[in-house]
Parts: C-alpha cells; structure tokens; sequence
C-alpha cells in the first residue's frame, strides 16, 4: 500500500468531515424525527419481541439506515462531484493503484456510514435505552453493511455521469431496498407476498443481523444474516474492483 | 539516457472518430518542446495518453522509459501535467490541495517545497484561502502548482496561458523557464504561437492525429522562405497596376516575396509610376505563418 492511499483516505475524510452540518449532523435530525413519529403513533400498537419495546425496536433499524445511506452518499457524491467538477484528474495523475482508490473510498464510506450510526445511536439512546447482547455482531454487521454500500457508492458515481443518474440509482435502488428492509417491522407482520419479497433483499439481513446484536433476537438465524451480507461485500467489492482495473469510465 | 517521452506508433480510436493515427515521438530529456494542431488535432488526447488519463488503443508510451501502463507508478512519479481545464476542488484551501496532491506521490511534510513553488507563482499570499475563493489566474496557478509538487522531471503544460492575464503568463514563463534551465523536461501545447516560438528549441505539429511536422523552431522558422514588407505609398498606387501589392488600408501595402530581387523590382516600379514610398518595414515570416501554411497544406 502506497503513501498515497493514506493521503485520498485523508482527503476523503476531511471533505465531508468539512461539511459535518451537511454529512452528518442533517441525516442523524433526521433518523431522530423518524423515531419521534414512528414511536409516537406505533409504540402502542406493536411489540416485536418479548420485552423490547416497538421504540428500542426501532432504534437499530434506524441506526442501520443511517449507517447505509450514509456510506453510500459518501463515495457516490465524492465520485460525481469529482467527475463533473473535472477534478477527479488529481486523483487520476498520481501513481496510485485501483486497489488502493477503491479501499480508501470505500473507508471513508465505511467512516462515514458508522459515524453518522454512532451519531443516531447516541440521540436516540435518550428516547429508548438499549442494551447490547452482542457487540461483536453489531461492529462486523455495521462495517460488513456499510462496505456494502459503500462499494455500491462507488460503483454509481462511476457510472453515473449527471447527478440525476445518481438520483434515479439512489431513489429507485437504495431508498427502496433500505426502507422495506425491516427498519421499521418486523417481516413476519407482513402479508405472505411481502415476506417472501423481503427474504430477496439482502438490505434486510444487514438490518436483521445487526438488530440480532442488540436484541440477541431475530427475524432468521443471524448466521445466515453474516452469509448474506458477506457474500454481498464480496460480490459488490469484486465488481468494484473489476470495473476499476478496467478504467471504466474514469480512464477513458 | 532515456528519452523523456517516446511514443511509438500511437493509436487511439473512439467508436466516432480515430484521434491518434500512429503518432511517433521523443522528446529527450532537458528539452522545452512544443506540441502544436489546430483544435481537435490530438494533442490533448496524446497527453492523457501519457499521463494514464486514456489508454491507447495500440502502440507505446514511456516517460523516462517507464512504460505509461506496464510501469505507470514509475511514471507517473516521473510526470507533471497541468490540465487545460480549470478545474479544483472546492473544498480545500490552496495549501491543503497542495499537500493532499503531494501526499498523493507519498510526499509528507515538504512544505519547504510547497512554499517555494507558491512563492514563484505569487500564491503565498493565497495559501489560507478556499480555492473557490480565488479568481481563474489564481486557480490557474494552483493548477501548475499541483503539477510541480512532486518535482517532476518531465512537465507537460496543456494550454496554461488560455485566457489568462499578461502578468500570470510572465510570471508562469520566468518559472517554468528556469524549470527548464534546471534540467526539467518542458512540454508545451498552446495556441499562442509566439509563446511557443520565443520558448519551445523543437516543435512538433500535429493534424487530425498525425504528426505533420517535426523540427527544431529555428529550422521551421526557415522553412518559409517568404518575406514580407508592409509599405506606406502616396500616390496612384492602384493606377499604376503593379502586381503582388495587397491593400491593407490607410495608405499601406503588404508585398510578400522570397528574394530581395523582387523587392527591388517593385521599388523601381513604383519609381516609375511615381509612386512615393513614405515608409517599408520588412519582416520574416514567423510561426503562425509556417503554421498556418503546413496546416493548410497537410
């Protein structure tokens, strides 16, 4: 690993460190609203597990969500930004290897995803207090999670070449597949249709496992969970790469 | 010594259009060469091709003999480019982008450098402030700042005085002069033909992706043969029918030949038609002409 890394990690960490009120104080007020509004109207209503109530139910599920939006904004709006703005050459110059510009955007994504969690984490703490089964779960979910989107992050702002591309790749793929993951249900409440559609969308098992290490109870077997949302980091990582090495789009 | 750029039979095909068709090059080490070609003519692709920015669809590139793909760390570490476009990041301070593109060569802690290389290109005074902050001159200057960080041997400057003011261009080419004078490979691509005539010792000149001329300037220079004297006449200039006088308004008249024969010929002609010459400034042909000509003739 060449110094260079550490200096795109750096630069990575401090673009959106730079503009915390935008990356990260803006979606933990929001991942906070999502709680006082859901808990206020749902917590009566609906206890998922024994003893946890629907609003420390909630809290991981946000947590999660914020942990996976975040780290996919963070590559995907560096990478576009960078495309348009054209200054993505100074990163291009350099002599650094595909290997080492995938893995420091991909930390900073990482970074990023699980600063803005730990930020949701703390608020929501003061509404419904938590205790945690299995810490070891809930870092390698949270990390695991937010590599995931993190490399899909990466591979949208290199496809994407108008910021509406990256839009249409966040609102019609990610919004979806983190909303109805589970965030804010279990998928045994839902009707037969919408479970089995649920068991397809490996955004649930990130969010199911990671609830697994606060809870120490859910929705299937936090082992088929890991499998799951490993098996996605490989995939999304090996395609990241690939498209990398090729240049795609970058390297023209 | 390796030359500081070789490119052999370069191709870069698009799926609308060929940019290079076989392009052949060295530059040697030292050299202040110019790159010239109307827009379109494959200069810039030929840099990006260089700089790793594109990949050639056949052919070799090498900067300091490292081979632009097999060996790119070793020559990328070995090349400057200042892009053409103005571009930055606009979250950074001047200094901060400095340092993150010299930490980006593995270079930590030379803010000695950083210093002296703002200090060249007046951008001290600069140094805290956010790029967006800064006018074009100024961002232009970071830009050939980001290029110097790591103290390249070979430095390629595409177009860096486009629409820029005259104190940047003298201050840039004072800079980029002693560079030069200090072993540095310069190459330069630009459509200001006298700054390329008065720095760059050889030019090549490029057309629709191939190399159409390749000389030092002086032999280009020489290759127009043409001369051209620009005389202020009084009286029947148009009646007295002489052939080659081109009007040029106000009294004056261009008349282009290659040996002085002519220009004596003419004098004594517009002696006879009485014809009086006031004023005959005589003049070489310079790049823009010899450009010009082997464009159009290419």
């Amino acid at each position: 690993m060449s110094a260079g890394f550490d200096t795109l990690l750096y630069k990575e960490l401090l673009r959106f460190w730079k503009v915390a009120f935008q990356t990260v104080l803006a979606p933990v007020i929001t991942a906070l609203l999502y709680l006082l509004i859901f808990s206020h109207v749902l917590s009566s209503h609906v206890q998922v597990y024994p003893g946890v109530s629907y609003t420390q139910f909630l809290v991981p599920g946000l947590v999660m969500m914020s942990v996976l939006q975040n780290a996919f904004a963070n590559s995907s709006s560096s990478l576009i930004q960078s495309k348009i703005t054209g200054n993505i050459v100074f990163v291009l110059l350099p002599p650094l290897s595909y290997v080492e510009f995938f893995l420091a955007y991909l930390a900073a994504a990482i970074v990023r995803g699980v600063v803005v969690g730990l930020g949701v984490l703390l608020v929501t703490l003061w509404f419904a207090p938590l205790r945690v089964e299995h810490p070891l779960w809930v870092a390698v979910f949270a990390l695991l999670s937010a590599g995931v989107l993190g490399g899909l992050g990466i591979i949208a702002g290199i496809w994407a070449e108008k910021f509406d591309q990256l839009a249409a790749f966040q609102n019609f793929l990610i919004m979806p597949l983190t909303f109805l993951s589970g965030v804010f249900y279990s998928i045994h409440s839902l009707p037969d249709f919408w479970h089995r559609v649920s068991q397809w969308n490996p955004v649930f098992y990130m969010i199911d496992g990671f609830r697994y290490g606060f809870f120490g109870a859910a929705d299937v077997a936090p082992e088929k969970s890991l499998l799951v949302a490993g098996g996605c980091f490989m995939a999304i990582s090996g395609l990241t790469l690939a498209l990398l090495k090729r240049g795609y789009k970058l390297r023209r | 010594m390796s030359a500081a750029l070789e490119v052999r039979g370069l191709v870069k095909r698009y799926p609308a259009l060929t940019a290079l068709q076989g392009v052949d090059l060295d530059v040697a080490p030292g050299e202040f060469f110019g790159l010239l070609g109307p827009n379109g003519a494959g200069k810039t692709t030929l840099i990006s091709i260089l700089a790793g920015l594109t990949r050639a669809s056949a052919g070799r590139a090498a900067v300091m003999g490292f081979d632009v793909q097999g060996q790119y760390r070793e020559a990328r570490r070995r090349l400057g480019v200042v892009p053409q476009e103005l571009v930055y990041d606009p979250f950074f301070t001047v200094r901060e982008t400095l340092r993150i593109q010299s930490g980006y060569f593995g270079l930590k802690r030379n803010d000695d450098w950083l210093d002296e290389v703002m200090h060249h290109l007046d951008l001290l005074p600069q140094a805290g402030k956010n790029m967006r902050a800064l006018s074009g001159g100024m961002k232009r200057r970071v830009l050939v700042a980001q290029a110097l960080v790591h103290k390249p041997p070979v430095i390629i400057l595409d177009e860096p005085t486009a629409g820029v003011d005259v104190s940047l261009r003298q201050t840039l080419w004072r800079f980029i002069q002693g560079l030069n004078r200090q072993g540095h490979t310069i190459v330069l691509t630009t459509h200001y033909l006298e700054e390329a005539e008065a720095l760059c010792g050889r030019i090549a000149m490029l057309k629709n992706g191939r190399i159409v001329a390749l000389d030092s300037t002086r032999n280009l220079l020489d290759r127009a043969h043409e001369r051209c004297a620009t005389l202020s006449l009084r009286g029947d200039v148009a009646g007295a029918g002489i052939a080659g006088l081109a009007p040029q308004g106000e009294g004056a008249w261009r008349f282009r030949f290659e040996r002085y024969e002519e220009l004596e010929a003419l004098l004594a002609r517009l002696r006879g038609a009485r014809v009086a010459v006031e004023d005959l400034q005589l003049a070489r042909a310079d790049l823009e002409d010899v450009f010009t000509r082997i464009i159009a003739s290419a």
